[in-house]
């Protein structure tokens, strides 16, 4: 019994022992709260919190969330936080509306919260920190395709389908800004449905119907791998460019077989690094976050609210052969 | 009947003549094992000795233990229901469908209520009537249940629950006792009664150890098992009306996944998962001990997945000491 009680009592000992940290008081302590562990994308994150936990010097940094994605497990660990007294929240969340009580409770207590990547509702967050904005992306998808071709040329636009909010918006603010690059020609836009065989056809007869097509561009993730993957069986590697937003580790081929210049899509080293940043700023620095604010977040400029308290980090960041490698492990 | 004069064999017969000790013993090395956590955790952790945080993490296990008590005496008579997580959230997607259309908080309460009773009833007619096993049936209801939800709701989420319904999981009834508490107390007491102090509980025991004996005794079989399902699926909606109140809004993943947690919890406080023996205070300190244990290595950080193993490494330990134990007992103590 005795022996049996002992056994027990240091497999338990062991377990906490392992992983207890020295707790240092005067240090601000940011948690930087993901939907599950174990994800690259947030593993990123959480060195650009490291990043940005260094350039400040006097913050620790606690990444933690849940085992898998789920509200209750990230409302334990909210309660884990509250309990502990940290000076901020950051999080990416699991579910909208579910954590809003626990995190009100974080700030009634005198805790910053905020999310990032995956929103709370406002009432349960003081900013949310969006990794790109509708325009900023319109934007970036129309001057990858022209940054390759210095006289103009022809593109086409590969989306998703007629019906897809988030590709029609980033479609429409890409016209709005057209008159930015002359000589740049969008002669048609098709729909490959987000599927992966229907996008392969559909950019197949873009460049069968446009001989003299320079280039394509997919603001979605099947899409652009599927038209990279047209391109290189029509042998047209070099003459168009595939472009938009995609994924390193799925477009990582594309890059190196030169079919795809560059695309890009938001990196979550600068989304860890911001949201600290931020949470920093707020926490330690009585910064307040109310619309039309402007807060400094280190080398990534500043972040300005909207009326819904919410902010956009920045362009979508640029994925071309000088750093496909390093990011294409990480998601 | 044998004694311990014979040999070591694995047959109920032995597990029952000594129950008594067993169970005994069992319940002081859990409750050893409680307090040696938690005295680690105020050693380990600066925040766990404070009130209001033991309060706040008692939500970690107030929940699941309710459905646990019911779940005991379910695993106890030889059944398991596994679909009592999809249960939560078809009781609390009824409740968000009701909450749209202007219902108050006695009206929600009802609902969730009753619909975890059909649910409850719904397994019991396919496992007491058509003779099915629970493990397949509620398998089946698992996907069949939260299927709904997720037809009802797709990827939204219901909100605009009355300010009172906050109550049963956000509320406190004085100092740091919470409501959910309260009701786990409450209910913790009601299911200890049921199991070891009334004829229905010792027919619990009976079927459990051998349904044929027990029938042949003149206890009718399968109408214990069919209220005791029904016990299962009304204990869900309990639990469905703390966690929606305490979330404030209905998703179809809601609770996902939590039919293990509380299989785990029953089975660490000493319930034979081949049914016959168990006890309701022996899965009131295993619900306390996955409480501290998930809190006390949440407040140092420890990242979910070694909790997940810790929570394993406990479960299999509580399984195979009994076993050790009374082979060792065996091989020691006949001289």
């Amino acid at each position: 019994m005795s022996v049996l009680k002992k056994v027990m009592a240091s497999a338990a000992l062991a377990a906490t022992m392992a992983s207890a940290p020295a707790i240092a008081q005067d240090d601000v302590r940011i948690a930087l709260v993901v939907k599950a562990l174990g994800i690259g994308f947030f593993e990123a994150a959480a060195k650009g919190a490291e990043e940005a936990a260094e350039e400040l010097g006097n913050v620790e940094i606690i990444y933690t969330g849940p085992t898998d994605t789920t509200a209750e497990g990230q409302i334990e660990v909210i309660n884990a936080l509250i309990a502990q007294n940290v000076d901020a929240i950051a999080i990416s969340a699991n579910d909208t509306d579910a954590l809003v009580p626990a995190l009100k409770k974080a700030m009634n207590r005198g805790i910053t919260v905020i999310s990032w990547d995956s929103g709370v509702a406002a009432e349960g967050r003081q900013l949310h920190l969006n990794p790109s904005s509708n325009a900023l992306i319109g934007n970036m998808i129309i001057k990858l395709a022209a940054d390759h071709l210095p006289d103009g040329g022809d593109v086409a636009v590969l989306s998703a389908t007629t019906t897809s909010t988030n590709q029609n918006i980033w479609i429409e603010e890409m016209t709005k800004v057209m008159g930015e690059y002359p000589g740049i020609n969008v002669v048609t836009t098709v729909y490959g449905d987000d599927l992966a065989d229907k996008s392969y056809r559909e950019a197949t007869g873009l460049m069968q119907s446009y001989p003299d097509l320079d280039a394509i561009i997919a603001p979605t993730s099947v899409g652009i791998v599927a038209a990279a993957q047209a391109v290189v069986d029509a042998g047209k590697v070099g003459e168009v460019n595939v472009t938009g937003l995609g994924l390193p580790s799925e477009m990582a081929g594309a890059i190196e077989s030169g079919a795809s210049q560059s695309f890009a899509i938001w990196n979550p080293i600068d989304l860890g690094y911001s949201a600290t940043m931020l949470a920093y700023q707020l926490a330690a620095n009585d910064v307040v976050a109310e619309p039309g604010a402007d807060i400094p977040m280190g080398r990534m400029g500043t972040l300005t609210l909207d009326e819904n308290t919410e902010g956009a980090m920045a362009d979508p960041f640029v994925y071309d052969a000088s750093n496909i490698e390093e990011f294409k492990s990480i998601f | 009947m044998t004694d311990g004069s014979t040999p070591p064999r694995f047959i109920p017969d032995r597990l029952r003549t000594r129950k008594t000790r067993i169970l005994h013993s069992w319940e002081i090395l859990l409750l050893a094992v409680a307090i040696a956590i938690f005295v680690i955790n105020s050693l380990a952790s600066p925040y766990f000795l404070n009130a209001w945080n033991l309060s706040d993490a008692t939500f970690n296990f107030t929940e699941k233990a309710m459905i646990a008590f019911a779940m005991a005496l379910l695993i106890i008579s030889g059944e398991i229901d596994l679909s009592v997580a999809a249960i939560i959230a078809l009781a609390s997607t009824a409740m968000g469908f009701a909450a749209q259309y202007g219902a108050g908080t006695p009206e929600l309460v009802a609902i969730g209520l009753v619909v975890g009773l059909l649910c409850g009833v719904f397994n019991a007619i396919f496992v007491t009537i058509l003779g099915l096993p629970s493990i397949v049936v509620t398998i089946g209801t698992m996907s069949l249940f939260r299927g709904i939800s997720y037809i009802v709701l797709g990827d939204e989420a219901f909100r605009g629950y009355p300010a009172s319904f906050a109550w049963f999981g956000q509320g406190y009834l004085f100092w740091v006792f919470t409501v959910e508490l309260a009701l786990f107390a409450v209910i913790a007491v009601i299911y200890g009664v049921l199991l070891h102090k009334t004829n229905f509980g010792r027919a619990i025991y009976a079927i459990g150890n051998n349904p044929t004996a027990a029938l042949f005794s003149g206890i009718r079989v399968q109408r214990v098992k069919f209220i005791l399902f029904l016990l299962t699926g009304l204990m869900s909606g309990v639990a469905a009306i703390c966690l929606t109140s305490r979330l404030g809004s209905t998703r179809p993943s809601i609770a996902q996944g939590m039919e293990l947690e509380v299989v785990t919890m029953v089975v660490l406080g000493g319930v034979s998962i081949l049914g016959g023996s168990g006890s309701i205070p022996g899965v009131v300190i295993a619900a306390f001990v996955m409480g501290l244990v998930t809190f006390g290595l949440g407040l140092l950080n420890v990242p979910g997945i070694v909790m997940s193993i810790f929570i394993g490494l406990l479960l299999i330990g509580v399984i195979a000491l009994p076993r050790l134990w009374t082979m060792a007992a065996a091989k020691r103590g006949r001289t």
